[in-house]
C-alpha cells in the first residue's frame, strides 16, 4: 500500500514545517534550515511514491529510506509521525533526556528510521547494500536514499555511486537536496561540487536535475520517473531554499543547525499558520 | 599439551573453506570483498556461491556501510579484507554496524607485524584495540587454523558484529584433536602454580614452548588461551590471579592498547590484583624483514615470554 494516497499533500507540509519548528525550538537545537529544504521530498514519498505501511513497520516488502543526512531528523520524525508510524505528541520529545527522537537518526528509533546516521557520506552505501540484500532475496522494493549537497564533500559517496552502477543495481533511488549551504557557509565556497548530473552521469547513473524541490507536482514526477528506472541506480537532483516556508531563515546559512529564540518562534510560527 | 612435530597452516586459510561448508550446510551468508580475496581465501566461497560475493574494489568504507544495509535483509554478511585495510573504515564500523548491532562479521587476515616483508603500512598493531573499543563488537584471535575455523562458525552462527583477526604465515597447529574454541572462555593449555601466560593468537604456541623451558628451570606456569578479547574472560583471569600470583600477557599488537592493557584493566578490578608484565609490541611501527625476524625484532619470542615469566615471577617474591 502507499501510505499517504488521498493525503492533501500541501496541508502535510505546513504541519511538517510546524513540528519541524517547535521540535528545534524546543529542543533549543537542530537542524530546521536542511529541514525544510527536504520537507516536499519527503512528503511526496510517503504520500505518493513509497510502498509502506506504518502499522507494519517490519514488512518484509517495503521500501525503504535512507536518512543520509542524519541531521535533518526534525524533518524525518514529523514526516514518520504524521504518517501514522507514532503519535504526533511524542515529536515534543525531541532531543530530550529519555526519548527515543535522538538528534541525528538511530536505526529503529523509532520505528520507521532504518539506517542510523550523523556522520555524513554512508547512506548511499547502507543503501546499496539494502537493495543489494533484496535483490538476493526476490524482494522487488525500492531504496530511496536522501543525501545533502554540502555531504557529496565525502569521497564514500562516490565509492557508493561507482559500486551501484558496477553491480547493475537499480530500484536504487538517490535523491539531492540542493540546497546551496552546508554547515559553515554556502557549499559552493566550500568545496566545489559541480556539475553533480554529470558526474554522476559519468558514474553510470540516470539523473534528473533541476527540478524544484518545492513544487510538490514535479517533485511527484521526478520521483516517479526514478522509481521506474530499470538497469541502473537513478538520481534526482533538487533545487530546494535551505529554510524554506520562514522568509528570515531562507537561504540563510545561519539556520543550519541553530535554534531560533522566542521571538523567531513567533514570528516563524505565524509565518506558518 | 606438546610442542613438537606439529603440522602448520595460516590462519587465514580458515575462512573460504568454512564459509563454503557453512552454506552449503543451510546457511544465509553474503560475502562482501574489498580485491583481497585471494589473500584471505574468501574467494574460495565466490568460486562456490558467485551470486552471494559482492566485490566493492579497493574501497572499504564503502563495503563496510553497505554490508550493514545487508544485514539488515538478515542475511549474515562477512566482511573480508586485511586487518589495516578494516581499520580504514573505523567510522563505517561505528556508525553503520556497532551502533545499530548489525550481523557483520569482518575477518580480516593479515594481522600484526607477522606480515613481515611488506614492512610498517601492512603490519596492524592497533586493530584488535580499535575493535574493541566499538560496542557490540565480539572480538576474537584464533591461535591456529583450527581455532580459526571454529571462530568464523560461532560468528556466523551467533548474532551482532563480530571481528576476528587471522594471520598470514604458516603457523604450527596446535589443536590437533580438534577446537576447544567457546565465546568469551579463555582455553587452559597447561596448567601451572608459579604464574600465568595469557595469549593469543601465534603467541600461544610461543607461550606454550616458553612454559616447557621454564619447567625445565622448576617454573611452573599456566598457559590461557585467551582467544576471545572482547568480551573477556575474567573469571579465568582472577583464577589465575588466586592460583598462580603472577600473569604475564603475550600478544602480537600494542601493549598499551591490547589484550595486555584489557587484562590488566580487570585484574586491578580484583580484590588481588598480582604483579604482570606484558609482552607485545612496545609503542612503535613494524619494519621490512622474514615474519619471524619480525617478531624476533618485537621480541615476541618465546625467549621474550620466558623472560618476562621470569621477571614477574621474581617480582612476587
Amino acid at each position: 500500500m502507499v501510505a499517504g494516497t488521498g493525503t492533501d499533500l500541501r496541508a502535510f507540509t505546513q504541519r511538517v514545517r510546524r513540528h519541524v519548528v517547535e521540535m528545534v525550538y524546543g529542543a533549543q537545537s537542530g537542524h530546521i534550515g536542511g529541514s525544510m529544504s527536504s520537507t516536499e521530498i519527503l512528503a511526496v514519498l510517503y504520500g505518493r511514491i513509497m510502498r509502506h505501511d506504518p502499522k507494519r513497520p517490519d514488512w518484509a516488502e517495503r521500501d525503504r529510506f535512507v536518512m543520509s543526512k542524519g541531521h535533518c531528523t526534525p524533518v524525518q520524525y514529523a514526516t514518520l509521525a504524521e504518517s501514522g508510524y507514532f503519535p504526533v505528541e511524542e515529536l515534543s520529545t525531541f532531543r530530550k533526556k529519555g526519548t527515543r527522537l535522538q538528534g541525528h537518526s538511530v536505526l529503529g528509533k523509532p520505528e520507521g528510521v532504518e539506517n542510523s546516521a550523523g556522520a555524513l557520506g554512508m547512506g548511499l552505501s547502507f543503501g546499496l547494500g539494502i537493495r543489494l540484500g533484496m535483490r538476493l532475496s526476490n524482494i522487488d522494493a525500492h531504496v530511496y536514499v536522501l543525501m545533502g549537497d554540502g555531504e557529496q564533500d565525502e569521497g564514500q559517496v562516490w565509492e557508493a555511486a561507482m559500486a551501484a552502477s558496477h553491480h547493475g543495481v537499480d530500484r536504487l533511488v538517490a535523491i539531492i537536496d540542493r540546497n546551496g549551504i552546508q554547515n559553515d557557509d554556502f557549499t559552493a565556497a566550500t568545496m566545489r561540487t559541480e556539475p553533480l548530473d554529470e558526474k554522476y552521469r559519468a558514474f553510470g547513473w540516470e539523473v534528473r536535475a533541476g527540478i524544484d524541490g518545492h513544487n510538490l507536482e514535479a517533485v511527484e514526477e521526478a520521483l516517479a520517473w526514478a522509481r521506474d528506472v530499470r538497469g541502473k541506480p537513478a538520481l534526482v537532483i533538487f533545487d530546494t531554499v535551505k529554510g524554506k516556508g520562514v522568509s528570515f531563515m531562507e537561504n540563510n546559512p545561519n539556520f543550519h543547525g541553530a535554534a531560533p529564540n522566542a521571538e523567531q518562534f513567533a514570528r516563524a510560527m505565524e509565518e506558518l499558520a | 599439551m606438546t610442542t613438537t612435530n606439529l603440522p602448520a597452516a595460516a590462519t587465514r586459510e580458515a575462512l573460504g573453506p568454512t564459509l563454503v561448508r557453512l552454506q552449503q550446510n543451510g546457511a544465509d551468508i553474503v560475502v562482501v570483498d574489498a580485491d583481497l580475496g585471494k589473500s584471505t581465501s574468501a574467494r574460495t566461497f565466490r568460486d562456490a556461491f558467485p551470486e552471494r560475493f559482492f566485490t566493492f574494489g579497493v574501497a572499504e568504507q564503502n563495503m563496510i556501510s553497505a554490508a550493514g544495509g545487508l544485514a539488515t535483509l538478515g542475511h549474515v554478511v562477512v566482511a573480508s579484507t586485511f586487518a589495516v585495510f578494516a581499520e580504514h573504515a573505523f567510522d563505517q564500523l561505528r556508525m553503520s554496524v556497532a551502533q545499530p548491532k548489525l550481523n557483520v562479521k569482518v575477518v580480516a587476515s593479515h594481522g600484526g607485524v607477522s606480515t613481515g616483508e611488506d614492512g610498517a603500512s601492512a603490519q596492524s598493531v592497533e586493530d584488535y584495540a580499535l575493535f574493541s573499543s566499538l560496542v557490540n563488537f565480539t572480538v576474537c584471535v584464533p591461535a591456529d587454523v583450527v581455532e580459526a575455523e571454529a571462530m568464523v562458525a560461532a560468528a556466523v552462527a551467533t548474532p551482532g558484529p563480530w571481528y576476528i583477526r587471522t594471520g598470514r604465515p604458516k603457523i604450527p597447529v596446535i589443536y590437533t584433536d580438534g577446537p576447544r574454541f567457546q565465546i568469551g572462555k579463555a582455553d587452559m593449555l597447561r596448567d601451572g602454580t608459579d604464574v600465568t601466560i595469557v595469549a593469543c593468537g601465534l603467541l600461544v604456541e610461543r607461550s606454550l614452548r616458553a612454559a616447557e623451558a621454564l619447567q625445565a628451570s622448576g617454573i611452573s606456569a599456566r598457559v590461557l588461551n585467551m582467544g576471545t578479547i572482547r568480551p573477556l574472560d575474567v573469571a579465568a583471569l582472577e583464577a589465575a590471579a588466586k592460583d598462580t600470583g603472577a600473569i604475564v600477557v603475550a600478544e602480537e599488537h600494542l601493549t598499551h592498547s591490547g589484550l595486555g592493557a584489557m587484562c590488566a584493566q580487570a585484574i586491578a578490578a580484583t580484590t588481588q590484583p598480582v604483579p604482570m608484565e606484558f609482552v607485545g609490541v612496545q609503542s612503535r611501527y613494524g619494519e621490512s624483514a622474514t615474519w619471524d625476524e619480525v617478531l624476533e625484532i618485537m621480541g615476541l619470542t618465546v625467549e621474550g615470554v620466558e623472560a618476562a615469566a621470569r621477571k614477574v615471577v621474581a617480582r612476587k617474591r
